[in-house]
């Protein structure tokens, strides 16, 4: 299979991070990058993989079974992701995500129909200080409230 | 080796050499420290807790299996604070454990049950309702049940360093962590069934065993898998009179715990709804069963006619038949019938080997000198796929000893994973690639040469000189490929050698000249499949066959006699290394005899003096009379194989090459007895069957 020049550069540089031998530990990045472009981690990525740094294909499998933040199911063009750990549960978390549930009338793990956005709930991602916080693709959002959540959907919507 | 360590192991003084795990120490003051992660052979996980120990002067408790001894070391195995770790640990274990153990199969065998007994963690904390995952299948051979698993990681490693297949995983985590197959929902693997064997709990079950008995209610015979040469013990464990399954969990034999698809799985031939279980004899052109007095009169009838008017016998013997059975039938041929027609399907040149090793001492390698060797050269063999115990014996020096092995060979095969040098040559143009490896060989302190079918006649005697001069030890293997195709040639199942490769006044005829000569009178077949893809060219020839089917060569006969496979038998066969091993009989078939048994009703029937035919009593003459059968019978009489050299002076061989044919058998397939086995049928049939290199 083939990525984009880009992701190419970025495989080459990264298998020199390894010494020789070790280049399995290129696995995580690379299926993480990867799945930026590709929206998920699809057979034919695994498989590419596992040629690519010579680990079976099993191994991928339990990589991927193990972190969250890989996922075999495409995502929504906005992947939005509430914390509901300690901090964030103390100062509205729960309710915040239980209003996203409610917004985008999906659940954990879902997509809404126009595929536009997925809703996760994670655990903790290191905004303790400005909980509660919450993900949009790679962006934070902090100190939010089930207002500040509406405002954002409606500017993502808009968006596009 | 380094100096030895002195460490205190619950008040006892043991030296190890340094290196060695606290573990192991303590098993040798016969201290057993639980483990459920831990596997001898295989490399440390250190995952399931279970065997911490107390170590003076550290802090916190210490996991045995990964801590080596040092000197002056004082370890509590069972202490107070050792027992409580453990009774945790086990709680922790169970609180998603089903607790199913009154069906399960693993139960009365469990580590899992013991170690709950034995540390009396029979309280649990845990009022939440347990995680349920549904059993799976993952091929004809393995389930898994997540729900009873306990994460050891066992399977996991058994797979992927022992036979180099990694075709289990573990993958997700916390409470949902589970075993995952290679291939989604199913396996793409060698269908050896070994994760089952070392599974600890009830997790991994066999679909020949699963929900069929009690492992009390079995009795256990300790045998030699009758599929392929390696000559593996495998342990039938039979259930009135039938067996239910095949392990090797005390690692009695040559192979350890190993055992391939073909000798855990490929049992359930014997008990065939086709199997014969009655003399057959035409009558008006079609077979029809008959009662045992009436067919041996018929052909001893026969044989007493065609012998007393100087008619032509031909005889073709066995290669899964016992050196026994081999024995006899060659005296029963040459001395009763008078002729040295008598021959058997070869698959390796054993009897050019030898001849070409006369005078040397100690040239043959044993299955456990692939262990140590420290290299080995493969020659036109695809070991993984047709000595799947020899590959296996290599892969395991390489893992531990960092051996090296060579190949030469047609195609890719699995051993290139680790190979030193893997080269490709035609078949028959491998000798010519050996050059260009001389220096490599050259450089190991010793080496053994494993060579396929493909190396025959002359080749072999170039090969020998290639391996003289090499200027290093080199020990050989001739790879044939039935259970007994070494023991047949040994005893003299050839027209031109009697036991022991000695030479016959007068060569009889080959097997190709039997089955085309116009004039043959009698054709005895006994335990083979001669007209399996041929016609017998003498229409008229009459035809004994002693089967356990009614194979082609049976269809073709005039009588044909129900004989017991190698699992119902007692006496010895000799595995390609030539190493002699005792059958043990485990199931029964009622009706079916032993070859050994016919012949010697037969014998009795003609009034041939051929001597007892006992397999204790037949052993015994072949002790004394064939060089190098003379083992020590506590050698084989307690599961030990025992290794011989039947001659070591030149040979007058006839070569042959043409006659060598190898059986071209697959890990699974067995020839007439993978035909009528079930589960080998199914696993081929499954879409996980695999076989890459």
């Amino acid at each position: 299979m083939t990525f984009s020049p880009e992701l190419e550069a970025r495989f080459a540089r990264l298998i020199e991070n390894y010494p020789p031998g070790r280049q399995k530990g290129a696995l995580i990045p690379m299926l993480l990058y990867a799945q930026d472009e590709i929206g998920s981690v699809t057979p034919e990525l695994l498989a590419e993989v596992a040629k690519r740094l010579h680990v079976k294909q099993v191994e991928i499998e339990e990589v991927l079974g193990y972190y969250t933040m890989l996922t075999r199911e495409p995502r929504g063009k906005h992947h939005i992701q509430v914390c509901t750990n300690v901090s964030c549960m103390l100062t509205g978390g729960e309710e915040l995500y239980a209003h996203a549930c409610k917004k985008l009338g999906i659940g954990n793990r879902q997509k809404t129909a126009d595929g536009q956005f997925s809703l996760e709930e994670v655990e903790c991602i290191g905004a303790c200080s400005w909980a509660p916080a919450m993900l949009v693709n790679y962006d934070f959002h902090f100190n939010m409230t089930p207002e500040k959540l509406d405002s954002l959907i409606d500017s993502l919507r808009k968006m596009q | 080796m380094a100096d030895p360590i002195t460490l205190t192991i619950d008040g006892k003084q043991v030296n190890v050499p340094a290196g060695t795990l606290v573990i192991e120490a303590a098993k040798q003051v016969g201290i057993e420290i639980p483990a459920f992660c831990y596997y001898e052979g295989f490399s440390l996980q250190a995952a399931c807790r279970m065997c911490l120990v107390e170590v003076e002067k550290m802090p916190k408790l210490q996991p045995s299996c990964t801590l080596p001894a040092a000197e002056g070391m004082v370890i509590h195995t069972e202490s107070p604070k050792v027992v409580d770790a453990r009774k945790g640990m086990l709680e922790f274990l169970l609180t998603n454990h089903p607790l199913d153990c009154p069906v399960c199969d693993k139960g009365g065998e469990c580590e899992l049950q013991d170690m709950t007994f034995r540390y009396g963690a029979g309280e649990s904390r845990f009022v939440e309702i347990k995680h349920h995952v549904d059993e799976k299948q993952w091929s004809p051979a393995v389930y898994y049940d997540a729900a009873r698993c306990i994460l050891c990681y066992r399977c996991i490693r058994v797979c992927d360093e022992g036979l180099g297949v990694g075709a289990l995983g573990l993958t997700y985590r916390g409470v949902g962590a589970e075993i995952t197959p290679s291939h989604g929902d199913h396996l793409e693997c060698d269908e050896c069934g070994w994760c089952i064997d070392v599974c600890p709990v009830g997790a991994l079950t066999s679909g020949t065993y699963r929900y069929k008995s009690r492992p009390w209610e079995m009795n256990y015979a300790g045998t030699i898998c009758t599929h392929c040469g390696d000559g593996c013990k495998t342990t039938l464990s039979v259930r009135n009179g039938e067996v239910i399954r095949a392990n090797n969990r005390d690692r009695s034999g040559i192979n350890d715990e190993f055992l391939c698809v073909k000798g855990r799985f490929g049992f359930d031939f014997v008990h065939s709804p086709e199997r014969l279980q009655s003399p057959l004899m035409r009558r008006n052109g079609k077979l029809e069963p008959v009662s045992w007095s009436e067919a041996i009169g018929l052909v001893s009838d026969k044989f007493l006619e065609v012998a007393a008017r100087g008619g032509s016998f031909g005889v073709i013997g066995s290669t899964r038949a016992t050196n026994e059975e081999s024995y006899f039938l060659q005296k029963f041929a040459r001395q009763g019938l008078e002729t040295n027609n008598i021959d058997h399907h070869r698959s390796g040149d054993v009897a050019t080997l030898l001849d070409a090793l006369s005078g040397k001492t100690k040239a043959l390698a044993t299955v456990n000198d692939l262990y140590t060797a420290k290299a080995a050269l493969v020659v036109g063999a695809d070991l993984a796929q047709q000595h799947p115990l020899l590959a296996y014996q290599l892969r395991a020096n390489w893992r531990h000893h960092q051996s090296s092995t060579y190949v030469v060979s047609e195609g890719p095969v699995r051993e290139d994973q680790y190979a030193a040098k893997s080269v490709r040559a035609a078949a028959g143009a491998e000798l010519a690639a050996l050059e260009g490896l001389r220096e490599d060989l050259k450089k190991h302190g010793d080496l053994v040469i494993l060579f396929g079918a493909s190396v025959k006649g002359d080749a072999v005697r170039s090969l020998v000189a290639f391996g003289d001069s090499l200027g290093i030890p080199v020990t050989y293997v001739c790879l044939v490929d039935y259970s007994n195709s070494r023991g047949a040639m040994d005893m003299g199942v050839l027209p031109d050698l009697a036991p022991g490769y000695k030479a016959v006044d007068k060569p009889g005829m080959n097997i190709d000249e039997m089955l085309t000569s116009p004039t043959l009178d009698v054709l005895w077949v006994v335990g083979a499949n001669p007209l399996e893809h041929t016609q017998l060219k003498n229409e008229k020839a009459f035809v004994v066959v002693q089967e356990l089917f009614l194979t082609e060569t049976a269809q073709r006969a005039d009588v044909v006699f129900p004989a017991a496979s190698a699992y119902e038998k007692s006496g010895t066969v000799t595995n390609v290394c030539g190493e002699v091993q005792r059958l043990k009989a485990g199931p029964k078939v009622m009706g079916a005899k032993p070859d050994l048994e016919i012949m010697g009703l037969l014998a009795k029937q003609m009034g041939l003096n051929l001597g007892i035919w006992t397999p204790d009593k037949v052993f015994e003459e072949i002790r004394r009379s064939v060089r190098g059968y003379n083992v020590a019978l506590p050698v084989i009489a307690t599961g030990g194989a025992a290794p011989t050299m039947p001659v070591n002076g030149r040979i007058p061989v006839s070569p042959r090459p043409d006659l060598i044919r190898p059986s071209g058998d697959t890990l699974f397939t067995s020839g007439t007895l993978g035909r009528y086995s079930r589960m080998l049928n199914k696993v081929m049939e499954a879409p996980g069957q695999l076989y890459k290199p």
